[in-house]
């Protein structure tokens, strides 16, 4: 199955993107470098502790990062033959909502208060599509048929203050899939729900990207949502790229110090020394963006740090095919 | 079918939209509801004049100059003889005119003004925000006084001079709402979902900031009805025949009147200080309202 998702050409090219922000404290690369391909039709997951710069990833792709202090330095984000780095606002207006979609964080936040959800999305239906109001109201019922909100010819009345958190997150997905985009960003799309609805929204997804064939771009920082419903993953740390591989090569195998770190972290039920062990953590903290050492980034939070890793950073070498990894020890 | 018992089921549970709370609130704050009524009163006042005055306001009758109060005349006549009550009737025309005219332009102008700056910033915002300070920083009054000599005193120009000179305070609430809108996600949302900048001004960023708008409004028609009325006062403002309540206090300036004749000012000066003060409790009660921190 993964090899042939891996056959297709993908639908997403990053090339050596750069997004930089301007603090009064000096420029920080949030994203440093990054190259990065969505594979067609699968859910690639990007994971990284927080300020990693994944989200920066997902606004920079959407180019709506805010500006200033933000900007897109250099680099190409390839997407349908087009580099979106240099569209212009009306063009990337017309992609947005449209081609790709993007899921937050926040349900409870990102619906408009005053509106009704039908509004809502016979707007950014409308917004893309030349239809009449009455057609697009009926295409909003449709979308939130497929995200399996009960009735949805009732609820499309509703304002956003008389759904629950789950019930909204499945409207921001109604919305995002409303246009039939080739892609879906969802940043930390679970992350503010409880976990029974973690699982359904999670679950919805899924059948998202199988019926429609939509490609989904995953950004979290929970390793257990990466395991069950990615089939690529890149882990970033500190702007940049450390490692990229299949999900189940990444589980099996994980190469990078800082990977292995993340995975020990993660608490097990039933392991061997269950009382005794003390959970695994990584000592130290993500280095400040502002003032980096040479090395490699993760040098100072090593256990397996060399002289080498002090001195220069590594550049991404190629395990087994397809298993991406910066690390000295297997430079 | 599922979907029927749903139906019912949710038809049951009356909605809470905020219009429906405020509203409710608003009719708790009794103050604000005796205002609303006696600002009804005057609005229906000034729209059946000509049903309700007993007299043709502007008709001279030297035989009947300052007459007291009698039964042909209930508030009696004034200097040269016209119908106090009538005129009062009629006065109420000029207030509600310059009230709603004045705040109408200017709440425009600064809904305009101040969701361009909020929402675009840099620049825009730069020019826009000195503005709003430069004219923040003339004396309004005198500069009514100038605008109004050198157009010529009129109904029309003194509507013009308030709505020109009253937006700078809109123009700031509404930039800092919008400001703050600017950064709910709701915003992002629409950006991401390929909303254009005039989309989202009108549909996320205005309904949610009109709050405050409305009652800056409210006691913008108070004061811009006094200010017609000290204008008028003053010989400033609307022209006689026309009645207002302003310039029918102007007679008041003789002393033999104020001392002799009070129902040539007292009627008028009464209606000015009930009108604002009904106005200033409507706009207390919207403001306790649409306060979104009570709920």
């Amino acid at each position: 199955m993964s090899d042939l998702v891996e056959e297709k050409r993908p639908v997403l090219s990053i090339r050596g993107l750069n997004t930089v922000f301007k603090t009064d404290l000096g420029r920080v690369k949030a994203v440093d470098g990054l190259d990065l391909d969505v594979p067609a039709g699968a859910t690639m997951g990007i994971v990284g502790e927080s300020g990693c710069g994944k989200s920066t990833v997902g606004l920079s792709i959407m180019k709506l990062i805010p500006e200033p202090p933000g900007r897109i330095t250099s680099g190409e984000i390839l997407f349908e033959g087009e580099d979106l780095t240099k569209l212009s606002n009306r063009e990337m207006r017309r992609i947005r909502g449209n081609k790709i979609s993007m899921i937050f964080q926040e349900p409870m936040t990102s619906l408009n208060p005053v509106h009704r959800v039908g509004e809502i999305i016979s707007e950014v239906i409308r917004a893309h599509q030349k239809v009449h109001r009455k057609l697009a109201w009926e295409k909003g019922i449709d979308a939130l048929d497929k995200v399996r909100i009960p009735s949805p010819e009732i609820r499309i009345n509703d304002y956003p203050h008389e759904m629950s958190g789950g019930m909204r997150q499945r409207v921001m997905i109604a919305l995002a899939i409303c246009c039939d985009p080739t892609l879906i960003i969802a940043d930390e799309p679970t992350t503010a729900l409880d976990v029974t609805i973690q699982a359904q929204i999670l679950a919805l997804l899924e059948r998202i990207k199988k019926d429609l064939g939509t490609s989904i771009i995953l950004i979290t920082h929970n390793l257990g949502v990466i395991a069950e419903n990615t089939e690529q993953v890149a882990v970033m740390y500190a702007g940049r790229l450390v490692e990229y591989a299949d999900t189940a090569t990444l589980f099996d195998a994980p190469l990078h110090p800082y990977t292995r770190g993340l995975m020990l972290s993660v608490p097990r039920l039933g392991g061997k020394k269950d009382r005794q062990s003390r959970l695994n953590v990584i000592p130290g903290l993500v280095p400040n963006l502002l003032s980096l050492a040479p090395g490699c980034r993760f040098a100072d939070r090593c256990a397996q740090a060399m002289d080498v890793c002090q001195r220069s950073e590594p550049e991404i070498s190629i395990q087994d095919g397809k298993h991406l990894v910066r690390c000295w020890r297997y430079a | 079918m599922q979907g029927v018992a749903d139906k019912t089921a949710l038809q049951e549970i009356p909605r809470q939209t905020f219009r429906r709370l405020a509203w409710r609130r608003f009719l708790r704050h009794r103050l604000a509801l005796a205002g609303a009524v006696i600002v009804a009163l005057i609005v229906l006042m000034a729209l059946f004049a000509p049903w309700l005055a007993p007299h043709e306001p502007n008709r001279v009758d030297i035989m009947l100059a300052r007459e007291g109060p009698s039964s042909g005349h209930l508030l009696g006549s004034d200097v040269v003889g016209r119908d106090v009550l009538s005129r009062l009737i009629y006065g109420s025309r000029v207030s509600l005119s310059v009230g709603l005219g004045a705040v109408g332009i200017y709440v425009l102008i600064g809904l305009v003004l101040g969701c361009v700056a909020g929402y675009f910033g840099g620049r825009v915002d730069m020019l826009i925000s000195r503005l709003v300070d430069a004219v923040l920083s003339f004396p309004v009054l005198m500069l009514i006084l100038v605008i109004v000599g050198m157009l010529g005193p009129s109904l029309f120009n003194i509507i013009l001079a308030l709505g020109f000179l009253g937006w700078p305070e809109v123009a700031r609430i509404v930039r800092g709402q919008t400001l703050a809108v600017r950064e709910e996600l709701y915003v992002v949302s629409s950006e991401a979902a390929g909303a254009r900048s005039s989309r989202i001004i009108l549909k996320d960023v205005l309904p949610n900031i009109m709050s405050p708008v409305i009652v800056n409004a409210t006691f913008g028609v108070a004061r811009a009805i006094l200010i017609e009325a000290g204008l008028s006062f003053l010989g400033m403002g609307v022209q006689p025949p026309t009645a207002s309540w302003g310039n029918m206090l102007n007679d008041a300036q003789s002393l033999s009147i104020l001392e002799t004749m009070p129902w040539m000012w007292v009627p008028p000066g009464l209606m000015i200080f009930v009108a604002t003060i009904s106005i200033n409790f409507v706009g207390d009660g919207l403001r306790d309202a649409l306060d979104p921190k009570l709920s």
